[in-house]
C-alpha cells in the first residue's frame, strides 16, 4: 500500500483548518471541523487495519528530506505508538461535538485551533526524527494556549500562561540533549538511534535528565504537576479532554519511545527516583484530590496520580509493567475524557463546578447518573472496566520488581476509590434540595450520542483488552529485550574500561 | 589585478552610489514633489544592486580592501531586501505625516551603500570607511522628524554614543595594527596564526569587540538602543533593526573570524559574555515595556545575543547559524515594524502595548500577523524563529558551550513571558478602540511576506540552510 496514510491522518485536519480560515463563519466551521476529525478517525481505523501485528518494528514508514543533514521528515508507527494515534483521532469527533453548543464566540478561531492541535498531536506519535518530534511537541502549546486563554474561565490568563512556560521550559533542555544526541550520533533519526544506542553512561545521565526535564512536566509528575489542575479547571471541557486524553500521554509515550531503550543505564540508575516520585504522586494527590471543592480539579488531580501508575509501570522495564502504563494510558485517555465530558454537561447547565452547588441529581437525571457511574467505576479501577487491567497490570509490574513500590502504590487504589466514590455521593445521590436543580434537564441526545460510545469502549476494553494487547506486545517484548542489550553492552563497556583502567 | 577588473568586483555598490548621486539631483532639481519617484528609483536601485550582487563571482579587489565572496554576498542580499523593504514602509509613512522629503531615500541608499561596503571589507580600514558611511548617514535617519523632540533626541544620543564606539574600534584598530604591522586581515591572520599574540593585540581585540558590541547593541553596550528605536520614525526602526543589524553582525563575523581564527581562546570569552548578558537582559527587561518600539529594542538585544552565540563557537557552523538567524530576523522584524506602522487611530499613531487590546477581534488578520511574528521571535516551533534559533545552538553545542547554551534556552524562556503577553493583549482582553487599518501596498506586502516566511520556513528551510552554508564556508573554510 503505498498511501501515506500517517501523513494523510498528520495533515487532513490542517486542510480542514485552511477551509475553515476560507469560510470563517460558526455554522459552517462546526460542521467542517466534525466531519474532518471524522474523516481523520477512519483514516486512522484504515491504518489500524492496515497494522501487521506480528511486526515489532516501525510500519507504514514515510521518508522525505527536510533540513538537510541527516534531519529528515520520516514518520512510521509500531505498536507502542499506533493506538495512541487511534486515540487521538477517536477523541477529536468527541471534542468537537462537545464543543456544539458550549461555545458560542469566535467558533472558526476555536475550531481552527482543535484542528492545528491534533496535526501536532498526531505528528507527534508518528514522529521518527527527533528534530521533527520536538518541533511537533512544542508546537501543539500555542493552540492549546489559545484555546486556555480565549474560551477557558475566570483564571484562563494564570492557567494558560502557567501551562505555556512550564512545558516550554522542561521542553528546552531536551532540546539541548537531541542537539547533543545530533553530535554524538550524527543522526538525529530515531530509528537509527532505536537500533543502535550507543552513548556513553555518563552522557546518558545528561540526556535522560533533560528528557525527563520534559515528560515529567508533560506527564506531569509530582512535583511539577502544579499546571495540570489550574489548565484543567480554567480550560473548556473539550480542551479538558486533549489535555487529559492526548496531551499527557506525549509524556509517558516519550519515556518509552526515548528514555527506556536509547538511556538504558541512566533509566536504571534514575529507576528508584522514578518510583519515589511516582508513588508520592499516587498517594499525594490523591489525598489532595479527596479535599477538593472544584469537579474539575479533583478529576485533574485524579489524573496526575492515575499517570503515576504509567510512570511507575513503564520504569519497572518487565511486560506487564510497560504493558500496563501503555493500556493505562489509552484507558485514561478515553475515561478521563469521559469524566471532563460529564463534567461539562452539567457545567453547562449551572455553569458552576463548585460540587456543593449540586446534589441528588440521580432524581432528576437518571440517564447522566448511570454514565457517570460507569466512569467513575472505571476511574477506580473497577473489574470489568478498562481502569482495572491497566491498575492491576503495573502494580504486577512493580510487585515483580520491588513488592514495597506495589504496596505503596496499592494504597492508592483506595484512594483513588475513596475520593472517586465521595464525588459521586456528593454530586449525584442525597435529596434533590438546592433550588438551581429544581429544572435540571436529562441527557439530550446529543450528549447521549457523546457518552454512549465511551461507555461501550470502557466497558468493552475491561472485559476484553486482547485487541489492544495484540498490538502492544511484539513491540513491547521488543522494547525490553532492545533495553536489555543496550545495558548489557554498557555493562560490558564499563567492565572493559575499568579492566583497561587496572590493566595500565 | 587592473583598475577596471577592481570598479567591476563593485558593480553593486557602484549602482547604488552613482544612482543615489543622480536622485539627489533629481530631488534636488525637482523640489519634494519628486518623492515618489526618487522612492521608487531607489527600490528600483537597489533591486538592480541585488541583481549585481546575486550575479557576482569570487574576487579580492584594491589591494585586499574589499572581497567579494559566498559570505559577503548572503549578507547583502538581506541587507537589500531589508533597504528595500523600510523604503517602502518609509514612503507610506512620511506621505502620510506630511514630511516626505527627497533626501530620504537617498540617505537610505548611502546608508546601504556603506553597509555592503561593511560586509565586503576585507581589512580595517575599508571596514571602518563602509561603517561610518553607515552610521552618519543612520545618525540623521534618526533625527528625520526633525519637529519631533524625540526623534530628534534619538538622532543625538545615537550620534555621541556612536562616535564614542567608532572612537573606541578606531583605538582598538590602531593597537591591532601597531603590534601586526597590517590592516589587512589575511595578513594579520598569518601574523597571530598558531595562537601567539602579543598583549597589544589581545588589547586591541577588546577595544574592537566593544566597538562592535556597541554596533549590534550588545548588553553592556547597548543603553542606546531603546532610545533610540522609541524616537526614530518607524520605518526608519524598521531599517535599523534589519538591514543595519545584518550588516553590523556580519561585519562583526568577518572583523573577529577572519583576522583571529586562532586567537579564538582570547576572544571566546568575551562574546560569551556579552551574547549571554545580552540574552537575559534583553528578555528580563522587555518584561516591563509598556511601548512597543521600546519593546522591540528589547528584543532586538536579546536576539543579538543569541546570534552572537553562533559567533562565540567560532566554526563554520556558528557563522552558517548566525546567517540563517539574520535571514529569519530580517523578515520578522519588518513584519512586526509594519504592523506597528499600522497601529494608528483616526491619523494618530499609537504605540503603546495596551493599544493592541483585543486586536484578534476589530482586526483578525493584523492580530494573526502580529501573533505569528511574536511566536517567531519567541522561537516556538514549527515558526521560522524557531529554527534560527535552532542552528545557532547546534553549533554552540558542537562547539561544547553547553553552559551558555543552557542558559540561551532558560533566557528564551523568559523572553517568552512577554511575546506572550503580547499574544494575551490581543487574543484574550477585551477590545481597545479599533486603528484605522492596513492601508497601502507596501505594508500589506511586507506583511504578508513576513507572515508567509515565518509559517511557511519549516517546509522550505533546506535552500535557505545550503545557501548559508556555503557562505559560512566562504568566511571559514
Amino acid at each position: 500500500m503505498s498511501l501515506p496514510i500517517l501523513s494523510l491522518c498528520t495533515f487532513v485536519p490542517l486542510l480542514g483548518a485552511l477551509a475553515i480560515l476560507v469560510r470563517p463563519e460558526a455554522v459552517s466551521a462546526r460542521w467542517i471541523a466534525l466531519g474532518t476529525t471524522i474523516v481523520v478517525f477512519a483514516l486512522s481505523l484504515v491504518m489500524w487495519a492496515g497494522f501487521d501485528n506480528a511486526n515489532p518494528g516501525f510500519q507504514m514508514v514515510e521518508k522525505l528530506d527536510w533540513l538537510g543533514g541527516g534531519i529528515s521528515y520520516h514518520l512510521g508507527v509500531d505498536g507502542i505508538s499506533m493506538l495512541f494515534v487511534v486515540l487521538t483521532a477517536g477523541l477529536m469527533p468527541f471534542c468537537i461535538a462537545a464543543s456544539w453548543e458550549s461555545i458560542e464566540n469566535r467558533v472558526p478561531e476555536y475550531m481552527i485551533a482543535f484542528l492545528v492541535l491534533e496535526t501536532m498531536m498526531i505528528g507527534v506519535f508518528c514522529a521518527l526524527d527527533l528534530v521533527l518530534f520536538y518541533v511537533l511537541f512544542e508546537a501543539g502549546l500555542i493552540p492549546m494556549f489559545l484555546i486556555i486563554g480565549i474560551w477557558g474561565g475566570k483564571r484562563r490568563v494564570y492557567a494558560s500562561f502557567k501551562f505555556f512556560l512550564y512545558t516550554f521550559v522542561g521542553s528546552v533542555l531536551m532540546l539541548l540533549a537531541i542537539m547533543s544526541m545530533y553530535w554524538y550520533a550524527g543522526t538525529t533519526d530515531i530509528v537509527a538511534l532505536l537500533d543502535n544506542p550507543s552513548f556513553p553512561p555518563g552522557m546518558q545521565m545528561w540526556l535522560w535528565l533533560a528528557f525527563f526535564a520534559s515528560f515529567a512536566v508533560k506527564m506531569p509528575m509530582w512535583p511539577v504537576h502544579t499546571w495540570l489542575p489550574d489548565a484543567h479547571v480554567e480550560a473548556p471541557t473539550a480542551g479538558s479532554v486533549i489535555l487529559a486524553g492526548i496531551l499527557l500521554k506525549m509524556g509517558g509515550y516519550g519515556f518509552l519511545r526515548f528514555s527506556l531503550p536509547m538511556f538504558p543505564s541512566a533509566t536504571e540508575l534514575f529507576a528508584p527516583l522514578v518510583f519515589t516520585l511516582s508513588v508520592v504522586a499516587i498517594i499525594y494527590t490523591s489525598l489532595v484530590a479527596l479535599a477538593q471543592e472544584d469537579m474539575k480539579k479533583l478529576i485533574a488531580y485524579s489524573s496526575v496520580a492515575h499517570m503515576g501508575f504509567v510512570t511507575m509501570g513503564i520504569f519497572t522495564v518487565n511486560h506487564q509493567g510497560v504493558e500496563g502504563g501503555i493500556f493505562q494510558m489509552l484507558s485514561h485517555g478515553v475515561v478521563s475524557g469521559a469524566l471532563f465530558l460529564c463534567v461539562g454537561v452539567v457545567y453547562d447547565r449551572l455553569h458552576t463546578r463548585e460540587i456543593d452547588a449540586y446534589g441528588g441529581l440521580v432524581n432528576r437525571m437518571p440517564l447522566y447518573a448511570a454514565f457517570f457511574m460507569v466512569f467513575t467505576m472505571a476511574n477506580v479501577g473497577l473489574p470489568g472496566t478498562s481502569g482495572f487491567v491497566g491498575e492491576f497490570l503495573t502494580m504486577l509490574g512493580a510487585f515483580v520488581h520491588n513488592s514495597w513500590i506495589a504496596i505503596f502504590a496499592a494504597t492508592g487504589v483506595i484512594l483513588s476509590a475513596a475520593y472517586a466514590l465521595f464525588l459521586y455521593r456528593r454530586i449525584v445521590f442525597g435529596a434533590l434540595v438546592k433550588p438551581s436543580l429544581q429544572t435540571i434537564q436529562d441527557l439530550s441526545a446529543r450528549e447521549v450520542a457523546l457518552l454512549a460510545p465511551l461507555v461501550v469502549i470502557t466497558i468493552a476494553l475491561g472485559v476484553y483488552p486482547k485487541p489492544v494487547f495484540d498490538v502492544t506486545t511484539p513491540a513491547v517484548a521488543k522494547l525490553i529485550q532492545d533495553h536489555k542489550t543496550a545495558l548489557a553492552t554498557d555493562k560490558a563497556r564499563h567492565v572493559a574500561a575499568v579492566q583497561k583502567g587496572t590493566a595500565q | 589585478m587592473t583598475f577596471q577588473a577592481d570598479l567591476l568586483v563593485l558593480l553593486p555598490e557602484l549602482i547604488l552610489a552613482i544612482g543615489a548621486m543622480a536622485l539627489l539631483l533629481t530631488g534636488a532639481i525637482g523640489g519634494d514633489k519628486t518623492g515618489p519617484v526618487i522612492s521608487w528609483g531607489a527600490i528600483g536601485l537597489v533591486a538592480a544592486s541585488g541583481v549585481a550582487v546575486v550575479t557576482g563571482s569570487d574576487a579580492v579587489a584594491f589591494h585586499d580592501a574589499f572581497v567579494s565572496d559566498g559570505f559577503a554576498r548572503f549578507a547583502k542580499v538581506l541587507i537589500l531586501l531589508g533597504a528595500a523593504l523600510s523604503i517602502l514602509l518609509a514612503e507610506e509613512f512620511f506621505a502620510r505625516i506630511k514630511l516626505a522629503r527627497f533626501e530620504l531615500p537617498v540617505l537610505m541608499l548611502i546608508a546601504t551603500l556603506g553597509m555592503m561596503l561593511m560586509v565586503s571589507s576585507a581589512s580595517y580600514l575599508s571596514l571602518y570607511m563602509g561603517l561610518e558611511l553607515q552610521s552618519l548617514s543612520l545618525y540623521v535617519l534618526a533625527s528625520f522628524n526633525r519637529d519631533h523632540l524625540r526623534s530628534t533626541e534619538a538622532g543625538l544620543k545615537y550620534f555621541v554614543l556612536g562616535a564614542l564606539s567608532s572612537g573606541m574600534l578606531l583605538y582598538g584598530i590602531s593597537l591591532i595594527y601597531g603590534f601586526t604591522g597590517s590592516t589587512s586581515f589575511a595578513a594579520i591572520a598569518t601574523v597571530t596564526a598558531g595562537g601567539g599574540a602579543a598583549l597589544g593585540v589581545i588589547f586591541g581585540i577588546v577595544f574592537l569587540i566593544a566597538g562592535l558590541a556597541f554596533k549590534v547593541s550588545a548588553v553592556p553596550f547597548h543603553m542606546w538602543t531603546p532610545d533610540v528605536y522609541e524616537g526614530a520614525p518607524t520605518p526608519i526602526t524598521a531599517y535599523f533593526a534589519s538591514a543595519a543589524k545584518v550588516a553590523a553582525l556580519c561585519l562583526f563575523l568577518r572583523a573577529i573570524l577572519a583576522p583571529f581564527p586562532d586567537l579564538i581562546h582570547q576572544w571566546r570569552q568575551i562574546v560569551v559574555f556579552i551574547s549571554v548578558l545580552s540574552m537575559i537582559l534583553g528578555a528580563v527587561a522587555a518584561i516591563g515595556q509598556t511601548n512597543i518600539k521600546r519593546l522591540m529594542a528589547y528584543s532586538s538585544i536579546g536576539h543579538m545575543g543569541y546570534a552572537l552565540l553562533g559567533l562565540a563557537a567560532g566554526t563554520a557552523l556558528g557563522a552558517r547559524g548566525v546567517l540563517i538567524y539574520l535571514a529569519i530576523y530580517v523578515f520578522t522584524t519588518l513584519g512586526v515594524f509594519a504592523a506597528i506602522q499600522a497601529m494608528r487611530r483616526k491619523g494618530e499613531a499609537v504605540e503603546t502595548i495596551a493599544d493592541l487590546a483585543g486586536l484578534a477581534r476589530t482586526q483578525p488578520v493584523l492580530a494573526l500577523v502580529f501573533a505569528l511574528l511574536f511566536f517567531s521571535l519567541a522561537g516556538v516551533p514549527p515558526l521560522a524563529g524557531f529554527f534560527g534559533k535552532f542552528y545557532v545552538f547546534l553549533a554552540a553545542i558542537e562547539a561544547g558551550l553547553v553552559a551558555p547554551a543552557v542558559l540561551g534556552v532558560l533566557a528564551s524562556a523568559i523572553g517568552l513571558v512577554y511575546y506572550l503577553r503580547l499574544v494575551k493583549i490581543m487574543y484574550f482582553d477585551e477590545p481597545a478602540a479599533p486603528f484605522d487599518g492596513v492601508e497601502g501596498f507596501g505594508s500589506k506586502a511586507i506583511l504578508g511576506l513576513s507572515a508567509a516566511v515565518a509559517l511557511l520556513f519549516i517546509v522550505a528551510a533546506s535552500p535557505v540552510i545550503t545557501a548559508a552554508d556555503a557562505a559560512a564556508k566562504a568566511l571559514l573554510p
